[in-house]
Protein backbone atom coordinates (compact mmCIF):
# COMPACT_ATOMS: atom_id res chain seq x y z
CA UNK A 1 0.00 0.00 0.00
CA UNK A 2 1.83 3.12 -1.42
CA UNK A 3 -0.26 5.17 0.67
CA UNK A 4 1.13 4.80 3.60
CA UNK A 5 4.50 6.27 1.85
CA UNK A 6 2.43 8.92 0.70
CA UNK A 7 0.86 9.82 3.90
CA UNK A 8 3.89 9.46 5.70
CA UNK A 9 5.75 12.07 3.44
CA UNK A 10 3.13 14.48 4.13
CA UNK A 11 3.92 13.81 7.77
CA UNK A 12 7.73 14.68 7.27
CA UNK A 13 6.54 17.53 5.02
CA UNK A 14 4.03 19.16 7.48
CA UNK A 15 6.72 18.44 10.14
CA UNK A 16 9.45 20.44 8.81
CA UNK A 17 6.95 23.31 7.93
CA UNK A 18 5.98 22.67 11.37
CA UNK A 19 9.30 23.04 12.53
CA UNK A 20 10.72 26.17 10.21
CA UNK A 21 7.69 28.05 12.06
CA UNK A 22 8.20 26.79 15.55
CA UNK A 23 4.74 25.26 15.42
CA UNK A 24 4.48 22.49 17.59
CA UNK A 25 0.96 21.52 16.23
CA UNK A 26 -1.05 21.87 12.97
CA UNK A 27 -4.79 22.47 12.52
CA UNK A 28 -5.23 22.53 9.47
CA UNK A 29 -3.93 20.89 6.23
CA UNK A 30 -5.02 21.19 2.83
CA UNK A 31 -4.01 18.96 0.06
CA UNK A 32 -4.27 18.14 -3.95
CA UNK A 33 -4.51 14.98 -4.87
CA UNK A 34 -5.49 14.23 -8.80
CA UNK A 35 -7.64 11.66 -9.47
CA UNK A 36 -5.14 10.32 -11.98
CA UNK A 37 -2.27 10.11 -9.56
CA UNK A 38 -2.81 7.07 -8.58
CA UNK A 39 -4.21 7.13 -5.18
CA UNK A 40 -6.84 5.40 -4.09
CA UNK A 41 -8.94 7.19 -1.51
CA UNK A 42 -9.92 4.62 0.83
CA UNK A 43 -6.46 3.22 1.04
CA UNK A 44 -5.42 6.86 1.83
CA UNK A 45 -7.98 7.55 4.11
CA UNK A 46 -7.12 4.32 6.09
CA UNK A 47 -3.05 4.85 5.93
CA UNK A 48 -3.36 8.75 7.13
CA UNK A 49 -4.77 7.54 10.10
CA UNK A 50 -2.09 5.47 10.78
CA UNK A 51 0.28 7.68 10.03
CA UNK A 52 -0.14 10.63 11.68
CA UNK A 53 -0.40 8.96 14.86
CA UNK A 54 1.51 10.90 17.54
CA UNK A 55 2.50 12.91 14.99
CA UNK A 56 2.33 16.77 14.66
CA UNK A 57 -0.87 15.97 12.41
CA UNK A 58 -2.16 13.69 14.60
CA UNK A 59 -5.57 16.36 15.71
CA UNK A 60 -5.43 18.47 12.32
CA UNK A 61 -8.63 18.69 9.87
CA UNK A 62 -7.67 17.06 6.51
CA UNK A 63 -8.80 19.27 3.35
CA UNK A 64 -8.52 17.19 0.02
CA UNK A 65 -9.27 18.86 -3.59
CA UNK A 66 -9.73 16.38 -5.88
CA UNK A 67 -8.12 17.79 -9.08
CA UNK A 68 -10.41 16.06 -12.34
CA UNK A 69 -8.51 14.45 -15.08
CA UNK A 70 -7.95 16.34 -18.20
CA UNK A 71 -5.82 15.77 -21.58
CA UNK A 72 -4.78 17.07 -24.60
CA UNK A 73 -5.10 14.85 -27.69
CA UNK A 74 -1.98 14.99 -29.09
CA UNK A 75 -3.68 14.45 -32.82
CA UNK A 76 -6.24 16.30 -33.13
CA UNK A 77 -5.60 19.11 -30.45
CA UNK A 78 -8.65 18.92 -28.68
CA UNK A 79 -8.97 19.31 -24.60
CA UNK A 80 -10.96 16.49 -23.16
CA UNK A 81 -11.94 14.77 -19.35
CA UNK A 82 -10.09 11.57 -18.69
CA UNK A 83 -11.65 9.85 -16.06
CA UNK A 84 -8.67 6.74 -16.70
CA UNK A 85 -5.80 6.61 -18.24
CA UNK A 86 -6.41 3.97 -21.16
CA UNK A 87 -9.92 7.11 -21.64
CA UNK A 88 -9.32 7.78 -25.31
CA UNK A 89 -10.10 11.28 -27.40
CA UNK A 90 -13.63 11.66 -27.78
CA UNK A 91 -13.49 13.46 -30.85
CA UNK A 92 -10.81 11.32 -32.92
CA UNK A 93 -10.09 8.44 -30.54
CA UNK A 94 -6.81 8.90 -30.50
CA UNK A 95 -4.74 7.57 -27.54
CA UNK A 96 -1.75 9.36 -27.60
CA UNK A 97 -2.70 12.87 -25.13
CA UNK A 98 -0.79 15.03 -22.73
CA UNK A 99 -2.08 14.63 -19.48
CA UNK A 100 -3.17 18.46 -18.31
CA UNK A 101 -4.07 17.71 -14.87
CA UNK A 102 -5.41 14.74 -11.95
CA UNK A 103 -1.66 13.49 -11.71
CA UNK A 104 -1.49 16.72 -8.55
CA UNK A 105 0.18 15.18 -5.00
CA UNK A 106 0.36 18.17 -3.59
CA UNK A 107 0.16 19.90 0.13
CA UNK A 108 -0.75 23.14 -0.55
CA UNK A 109 -1.07 24.85 2.65
CA UNK A 110 -1.25 24.41 6.54
CA UNK A 111 -2.68 26.43 9.31
CA UNK A 112 -0.65 26.90 12.04
CA UNK A 113 -2.01 28.23 15.65
CA UNK A 114 -0.46 32.12 16.24
CA UNK B 1 12.08 10.41 9.05
CA UNK B 2 12.95 7.57 7.15
CA UNK B 3 10.83 4.43 7.08
CA UNK B 4 12.93 2.15 5.12
CA UNK B 5 16.56 2.54 6.80
CA UNK B 6 16.48 3.99 10.09
CA UNK B 7 18.40 7.33 9.32
CA UNK B 8 17.19 10.57 10.71
CA UNK B 9 16.48 13.64 8.30
CA UNK B 10 20.25 15.03 9.31
CA UNK B 11 21.65 12.23 7.33
CA UNK B 12 20.18 13.44 4.52
CA UNK B 13 20.33 17.16 3.84
CA UNK B 14 16.67 17.71 4.37
CA UNK B 15 18.06 21.24 4.83
CA UNK B 16 14.67 24.03 4.05
CA UNK B 17 14.53 23.33 0.73
CA UNK B 18 13.76 27.19 -1.24
CA UNK B 19 10.68 26.77 -2.99
CA UNK B 20 10.15 30.89 -3.06
CA UNK B 21 6.69 29.76 -2.22
CA UNK B 22 6.70 29.98 1.71
CA UNK B 23 4.18 32.98 1.80
CA UNK B 24 2.18 33.08 5.34
CA UNK B 25 -0.45 35.31 6.40
CA UNK B 26 -2.58 35.94 9.30
CA UNK B 27 -6.22 34.45 8.41
CA UNK B 28 -8.22 36.89 10.36
CA UNK B 29 -8.89 34.55 13.35
CA UNK B 30 -5.79 34.40 15.26
CA UNK B 31 -4.17 31.45 12.81
CA UNK B 32 -1.36 31.79 10.67
CA UNK B 33 -1.83 30.18 7.30
CA UNK B 34 1.30 28.60 5.06
CA UNK B 35 1.10 28.13 1.44
CA UNK B 36 3.16 25.21 1.11
CA UNK B 37 2.58 24.02 -2.77
CA UNK B 38 4.73 21.13 -2.10
CA UNK B 39 5.10 18.19 -4.36
CA UNK B 40 4.54 14.73 -1.83
CA UNK B 41 6.69 12.78 -3.90
CA UNK B 42 9.17 15.92 -3.94
CA UNK B 43 12.17 14.11 -1.99
CA UNK B 44 11.77 10.97 -3.64
CA UNK B 45 11.55 12.84 -6.78
CA UNK B 46 15.09 14.65 -5.98
CA UNK B 47 16.93 11.42 -4.73
CA UNK B 48 15.62 9.69 -8.22
CA UNK B 49 17.31 12.41 -10.17
CA UNK B 50 20.53 12.11 -8.33
CA UNK B 51 20.31 8.56 -8.97
CA UNK B 52 20.07 9.53 -12.47
CA UNK B 53 22.38 11.63 -12.81
CA UNK B 54 25.12 9.03 -11.19
CA UNK B 55 23.81 6.19 -13.78
CA UNK B 56 24.53 8.63 -16.54
CA UNK B 57 28.02 9.90 -15.41
CA UNK B 58 28.88 6.65 -15.61
CA UNK B 59 26.69 5.50 -18.44
CA UNK B 60 24.91 2.80 -16.38
CA UNK B 61 21.88 1.59 -17.91
CA UNK B 62 19.40 1.08 -15.61
CA UNK B 63 15.92 -0.63 -15.53
CA UNK B 64 13.20 -1.00 -13.25
CA UNK B 65 11.34 -4.37 -13.43
CA UNK B 66 7.98 -4.65 -12.22
CA UNK B 67 5.32 -7.13 -12.24
CA UNK B 68 2.88 -8.59 -10.13
CA UNK B 69 4.04 -11.49 -7.59
CA UNK B 70 5.31 -14.13 -9.80
CA UNK B 71 5.17 -12.91 -13.40
CA UNK B 72 8.85 -13.94 -13.82
CA UNK B 73 11.32 -11.19 -13.23
CA UNK B 74 13.87 -12.96 -11.47
CA UNK B 75 13.41 -15.99 -13.80
CA UNK B 76 13.77 -13.58 -16.88
CA UNK B 77 17.15 -12.16 -14.64
CA UNK B 78 18.81 -15.47 -14.11
CA UNK B 79 18.14 -16.50 -18.25
CA UNK B 80 19.53 -12.96 -19.38
CA UNK B 81 22.67 -13.05 -16.85
CA UNK B 82 23.58 -16.38 -18.12
CA UNK B 83 22.98 -15.97 -21.96
CA UNK B 84 24.72 -12.78 -22.08
CA UNK B 85 27.29 -13.11 -19.45
CA UNK B 86 30.80 -12.01 -21.32
CA UNK B 87 28.86 -9.59 -23.36
CA UNK B 88 27.59 -7.14 -21.24
CA UNK B 89 28.89 -6.17 -17.93
CA UNK B 90 25.79 -6.89 -15.13
CA UNK B 91 24.38 -6.07 -11.69
CA UNK B 92 21.53 -6.65 -9.77
CA UNK B 93 19.68 -5.06 -7.28
CA UNK B 94 16.91 -7.17 -5.44
CA UNK B 95 14.24 -6.18 -3.61
CA UNK B 96 11.80 -8.57 -1.46
CA UNK B 97 9.72 -7.58 1.11
CA UNK B 98 11.23 -10.48 3.34
CA UNK B 99 13.40 -13.36 1.93
CA UNK B 100 16.88 -13.50 0.12
CA UNK B 101 15.55 -16.03 -2.32
CA UNK B 102 16.08 -14.01 -5.46
CA UNK B 103 18.87 -12.65 -4.52
CA UNK B 104 20.37 -16.18 -3.86
CA UNK B 105 19.04 -17.01 -7.26
CA UNK B 106 20.42 -14.21 -9.18
CA UNK B 107 24.41 -14.92 -7.20
CA UNK B 108 24.16 -18.54 -8.78
CA UNK B 109 24.20 -16.75 -11.85
CA UNK B 110 27.87 -15.06 -10.52
CA UNK B 111 26.16 -11.69 -11.15
CA UNK B 112 26.76 -9.28 -8.30
CA UNK B 113 24.07 -8.49 -6.44
CA UNK B 114 22.92 -6.30 -3.48
CA UNK B 115 19.48 -6.99 -1.53
CA UNK B 116 17.07 -4.26 0.03
CA UNK B 117 14.67 -5.89 1.94
CA UNK B 118 11.73 -3.64 2.20
CA UNK B 119 9.80 -5.64 5.23
CA UNK B 120 6.29 -4.00 4.74
CA UNK B 121 6.86 -1.58 2.04
CA UNK B 122 5.47 -2.38 -1.10
CA UNK B 123 7.87 -0.82 -3.29
CA UNK B 124 11.39 0.77 -3.56
CA UNK B 125 12.16 3.92 -3.45
CA UNK B 126 14.66 6.15 -4.74
CA UNK B 127 16.15 6.54 -1.12
CA UNK B 128 16.26 2.90 -0.78
CA UNK B 129 18.23 2.19 -4.26
CA UNK B 130 20.78 5.42 -3.48
CA UNK B 131 21.84 3.25 -0.59
CA UNK B 132 22.49 0.07 -1.97
CA UNK B 133 24.43 2.01 -5.10
CA UNK B 134 26.85 3.38 -2.57
CA UNK B 135 27.77 -0.22 -1.41
CA UNK B 136 28.35 -1.61 -5.07
CA UNK B 137 31.11 -0.25 -6.87
CA UNK B 138 29.32 -0.22 -9.93
CA UNK B 139 31.15 -0.63 -13.02
CA UNK B 140 30.81 2.19 -15.64
CA UNK B 141 29.22 1.15 -19.70
CA UNK B 142 27.21 -1.34 -17.57
CA UNK B 143 23.58 -2.38 -17.11
CA UNK B 144 21.72 -2.24 -13.66
CA UNK B 145 18.94 -4.24 -13.28
CA UNK B 146 16.74 -3.78 -10.69
CA UNK B 147 14.09 -6.03 -9.42
CA UNK B 148 10.83 -4.30 -7.86
CA UNK B 149 8.85 -5.82 -5.24
CA UNK B 150 6.24 -7.68 -6.75
CA UNK B 151 3.46 -5.87 -7.00
CA UNK B 152 1.86 -3.89 -9.72
CA UNK B 153 0.40 -1.00 -7.92
CA UNK B 154 2.94 0.65 -5.85
CA UNK B 155 6.05 0.99 -7.34
CA UNK B 156 4.47 2.89 -10.19
CA UNK B 157 4.79 6.05 -8.60
CA UNK B 158 8.50 6.22 -7.17
CA UNK B 159 11.17 7.02 -9.99
CA UNK B 160 13.90 5.07 -8.84
CA UNK B 161 15.97 7.28 -11.30
CA UNK B 162 15.80 4.74 -13.72
CA UNK B 163 16.47 5.21 -17.81
CA UNK B 164 13.88 2.38 -18.58
CA UNK B 165 10.96 0.80 -16.65
CA UNK B 166 10.13 -3.11 -17.51
CA UNK B 167 6.70 -4.31 -16.88
CA UNK B 168 6.24 -7.92 -16.83
CA UNK B 169 3.11 -9.57 -17.06
CA UNK B 170 2.71 -13.24 -17.92
CA UNK B 171 -0.18 -15.55 -19.78
CA UNK B 172 -1.34 -16.92 -16.70
CA UNK B 173 -2.89 -13.01 -15.23
CA UNK B 174 -5.68 -11.74 -16.95
CA UNK B 175 -5.15 -10.28 -20.65
CA UNK B 176 -7.20 -7.16 -18.76
CA UNK B 177 -4.03 -6.80 -16.71
CA UNK B 178 -3.23 -3.15 -18.24
CA UNK B 179 -6.70 -1.45 -17.72
CA UNK B 180 -7.06 -2.79 -14.45
CA UNK B 181 -3.67 -1.14 -13.41
CA UNK B 182 -3.20 1.27 -15.60
CA UNK B 183 -0.53 3.21 -13.90
CA UNK B 184 2.09 0.94 -14.40
CA UNK B 185 1.26 0.62 -17.90
CA UNK B 186 1.62 4.44 -18.35
CA UNK B 187 4.83 5.11 -16.38
CA UNK B 188 6.63 2.10 -18.36
CA UNK B 189 8.85 1.94 -21.32
CA UNK B 190 8.74 -1.51 -21.90
CA UNK B 191 6.22 -4.81 -21.55
CA UNK B 192 7.34 -8.15 -21.38
CA UNK B 193 4.31 -10.60 -22.02
CA UNK B 194 5.96 -13.75 -20.48
CA UNK B 195 5.62 -17.47 -20.53
CA UNK B 196 4.71 -17.57 -23.66
CA UNK B 197 5.11 -21.46 -23.66
CA UNK B 198 1.92 -21.71 -21.66
CA UNK B 199 -0.18 -20.42 -23.97
CA UNK B 200 -1.92 -23.69 -25.68
CA UNK B 201 -3.10 -24.25 -21.87
CA UNK B 202 -4.54 -20.90 -20.86
CA UNK B 203 -7.30 -18.90 -22.27
CA UNK B 204 -5.17 -15.82 -22.79
CA UNK B 205 -5.78 -12.88 -25.67
CA UNK B 206 -2.33 -11.55 -26.92
CA UNK B 207 -3.56 -9.41 -29.32
CA UNK B 208 -6.01 -8.13 -26.59
CA UNK B 209 -3.58 -8.00 -24.10
CA UNK B 210 -1.29 -5.65 -26.28
CA UNK B 211 -4.59 -3.20 -28.21
CA UNK B 212 -4.82 -2.64 -23.71
CA UNK B 213 -1.75 -2.02 -23.07
CA UNK B 214 -1.45 0.29 -26.53
CA UNK B 215 -4.78 2.17 -25.03
CA UNK B 216 -2.93 2.99 -21.56
CA UNK B 217 0.48 3.66 -23.39
CA UNK B 218 0.43 4.34 -26.93
CA UNK B 219 4.36 4.35 -26.84
CA UNK B 220 5.05 1.13 -25.22
CA UNK B 221 6.99 -1.10 -26.51
CA UNK B 222 6.22 -5.23 -26.12
CA UNK B 223 8.29 -8.12 -26.27
CA UNK B 224 6.54 -12.07 -25.92
CA UNK B 225 8.76 -14.60 -24.72
CA UNK B 226 9.07 -17.58 -22.92
CA UNK B 227 12.11 -17.66 -20.06
CA UNK B 228 11.57 -21.28 -20.10
CA UNK B 229 11.56 -22.42 -23.43
CA UNK B 230 13.78 -19.22 -24.41
CA UNK B 231 10.88 -18.57 -27.24
CA UNK B 232 11.38 -14.97 -28.26
CA UNK B 233 14.23 -14.18 -25.82
CA UNK B 234 16.61 -12.94 -28.37
CA UNK B 235 13.73 -10.24 -29.11
CA UNK B 236 14.57 -9.14 -25.50
CA UNK B 237 18.21 -9.27 -25.77
CA UNK B 238 17.86 -7.10 -28.96
CA UNK B 239 16.28 -4.52 -26.81
CA UNK B 240 18.57 -4.44 -24.35
CA UNK B 241 21.52 -4.16 -26.45
CA UNK B 242 19.82 -1.08 -28.69
CA UNK B 243 19.88 0.68 -25.09
CA UNK B 244 23.07 -0.20 -23.94
CA UNK B 245 25.14 3.11 -24.98
CA UNK B 246 28.43 2.28 -26.37
CA UNK B 247 31.40 3.98 -25.01
CA UNK B 248 32.88 7.15 -27.04
N1 LIG C 1 6.00 -21.99 -17.75
C1 LIG C 1 6.73 -20.95 -17.44
N2 LIG C 1 6.99 -20.65 -16.15
C2 LIG C 1 7.76 -19.58 -15.87
C3 LIG C 1 8.30 -18.75 -16.89
N3 LIG C 1 9.00 -17.75 -16.31
C4 LIG C 1 8.91 -17.95 -14.98
N4 LIG C 1 8.17 -19.06 -14.71
C5 LIG C 1 7.83 -19.60 -13.38
O1 LIG C 1 7.04 -18.68 -12.67
C6 LIG C 1 7.34 -18.72 -11.28
C7 LIG C 1 7.66 -17.35 -10.74
O2 LIG C 1 8.82 -16.87 -11.40
P1 LIG C 1 9.79 -15.79 -10.75
O3 LIG C 1 10.86 -15.53 -11.74
O4 LIG C 1 10.20 -16.17 -9.39
O5 LIG C 1 8.80 -14.54 -10.68
P2 LIG C 1 9.04 -13.10 -10.02
O6 LIG C 1 8.33 -12.11 -10.85
O7 LIG C 1 10.49 -12.88 -9.81
O8 LIG C 1 8.30 -13.28 -8.61
P3 LIG C 1 8.38 -12.33 -7.31
O9 LIG C 1 9.80 -11.86 -7.17
O10 LIG C 1 7.93 -13.18 -6.21
O11 LIG C 1 7.43 -11.20 -7.58
C8 LIG C 1 8.48 -19.72 -11.12
O12 LIG C 1 7.96 -20.94 -10.74
C9 LIG C 1 9.06 -19.79 -12.52
O13 LIG C 1 9.67 -21.01 -12.79
C10 LIG C 1 7.99 -19.09 -18.25
O14 LIG C 1 8.40 -18.44 -19.21
N5 LIG C 1 7.21 -20.19 -18.46
MG1 LIG D 1 11.49 -12.30 -8.08
ZN1 LIG E 1 -8.37 13.80 -30.74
Amino acid sequence: MHELSIAMSIVDLAAEQAAKHEALEIEEIELDIGCLSGVEMDSFDFAWRQAVKRTILENAIRKVNRIEGKAHCLECGCNFDMHHLYDSCPDCNSHFSEILSGKELKVRSLVLPD
Amino acid sequence: MCATCGCGPSSHDHQDHEHGHDHSHQNGKGKKVIDVEQDILHENNLLAERNRGFFEGRNILAINLVSSPGSGKTSLLERTLTDLKGELEFAVIEGDQQTANDADRIHATGTKVTQINTGKGCHLDAHMVLHAVQGMKLKADSVLFIENVGNLVCPAMFDLGEKERAVVISVTEGEDKPLKYPDMFHSSTLCIINKTDLLPYVKFDVEKAKEYARKVNPSLEIIELSCTSGEGMQLWYDWLKSKVLTPA
